[in-house]
């Protein structure tokens, strides 16, 4: 019964307070980039930094650097599965006029779905 | 050999032994977490259609959005995910005081990130900036703005939802602890509950900054 020489694993401590720091600066990183015009960039940028800090999150937060490889597995065919669904949704409706005569829009783009309310004065709101 | 006699009581009986009950519940909660990815990962979609057909209407109404309120909630949530991870590490070292005190401090974190969160919806509810029919706001350039607030509500209230979800199921753990549930043999419910606060955690690291920063 008894046989287990190795003891559950236990990550430091100091690597919780360390991977905690660099999510809080990747977190201002992130913030005082936005303010910064990049472009098409923005976005590369800006999903960039939080995939490196969900990787940060999922690899010491929730063990999966130290655990059963399994559950890595597990993770990584859900995203790959979303990977699939999304990109293949986006050419879908991006660039069906590439095989198609119809051009790349959205369907009916101009179209109003709901009646905009007479402008009246909007003060508030701004930041 | 008798295996009845010197079996622990948090022991199953089909389990050979914790550890293989260990890795079996951790595989269970992780399946689990791949359907929540995939849940908004439906939401991640429409938001990405919606962004790539109104571009301008998006980057106007991101514009809308508190974005110091969205950071604050953001360390908020990051520091709740350390002492998740700090009261996992005391419980494997059997610091039940410490556990308890972390736990406790995770549940305060979470309501704090929902109180913020009242406030930014009360805000937009105010000035109507409405999913769908109920949008009433005209100080947004571009199509069919109400779009942009019919994501936003539906990705952070299913978020918000998760976040109460994480609340009660920490709390749960909370009591089991306090009653001397667990030990550095036996803390499995807690490593669990863990792994889902992190997602919550995970799923916010991507909502704030489509939401609040690049629109």
């Amino acid at each position: 019964m008894h046989t287990k020489t190795e003891h559950k694993h236990s990550t430091p401590l100091l690597v919780y307070l360390a991977v905690g720091g660099a999510l809080l600066f990747l977190t201002v990183i992130t913030v005082a980039v936005s303010y910064v015009d990049l472009g098409p960039f923005n976005l590369v940028v800006a999903i960039g930094i939080a995939t490196f800090k969900a990787m940060l999150v999922a690899l010491f937060f929730m063990h999966l650097y130290y655990d059963n490889k399994l559950f890595m597995a597990v993770f990584i065919s859900g995203l790959m599965f979303l990977g699939i669904f999304i990109i293949l949704t986006m050419f879908d409706t991006m660039k069906r006029d590439m095989i198609y005569e119809e051009v790349a829009k959205p369907i009916r783009p101009n179209a109003i779905i709901y009646e905009q309310p007479a402008a009246t004065d909007q003060t508030d709101g701004q930041h | 050999m008798d295996v009845a006699t010197d079996r622990p009581a948090y022991l199953a009986e089909h389990f050979t032994d914790a550890e293989q009950q260990q890795e079996s519940a951790k595989l269970g909660m992780w399946v689990f977490l791949l359907t929540e990815i995939l849940l908004f990962g439906g939401l991640f979609c429409a938001y990405a259609i919606y962004r790539a057909w109104y571009p301008e209407m998006f980057h106007n109404a991101h514009k809308h959005l508190d974005v110091v309120l969205g950071s604050i909630n953001t360390v908020v949530l990051i520091l709740s995910s350390v002492t998740v991870a700090l009261a996992i590490h005391a419980i494997q070292h059997n610091k039940r005081k410490q556990t308890i005190l972390f736990l406790t401090i995770t549940l305060l974190f979470a309501a704090t990130f929902l109180v913020i969160k009242y406030f930014e919806y009360s805000h937009k509810i105010h000035l109507g900036m409405l999913p769908g029919k109920f949008y009433t706001y005209t100080g947004i350039e571009g199509t069919n703005p109400h779009i942009f607030f019919t994501v936003y509500f539906t990705m952070t209230g299913l978020h918000g939802l998760h976040v109460l979800a994480g609340m009660i199921v920490i709390g749960w753990i909370l009591i089991r602890t306090i009653k001397g549930h667990f030990h550095s043999e036996y803390y499995t419910p807690v490593e669990n509950a863990g792994l889902y606060w992190h997602l919550v955690d995970l799923i916010w690291i991507y909502l704030f900054p489509l939401l609040y920063l690049v629109g």
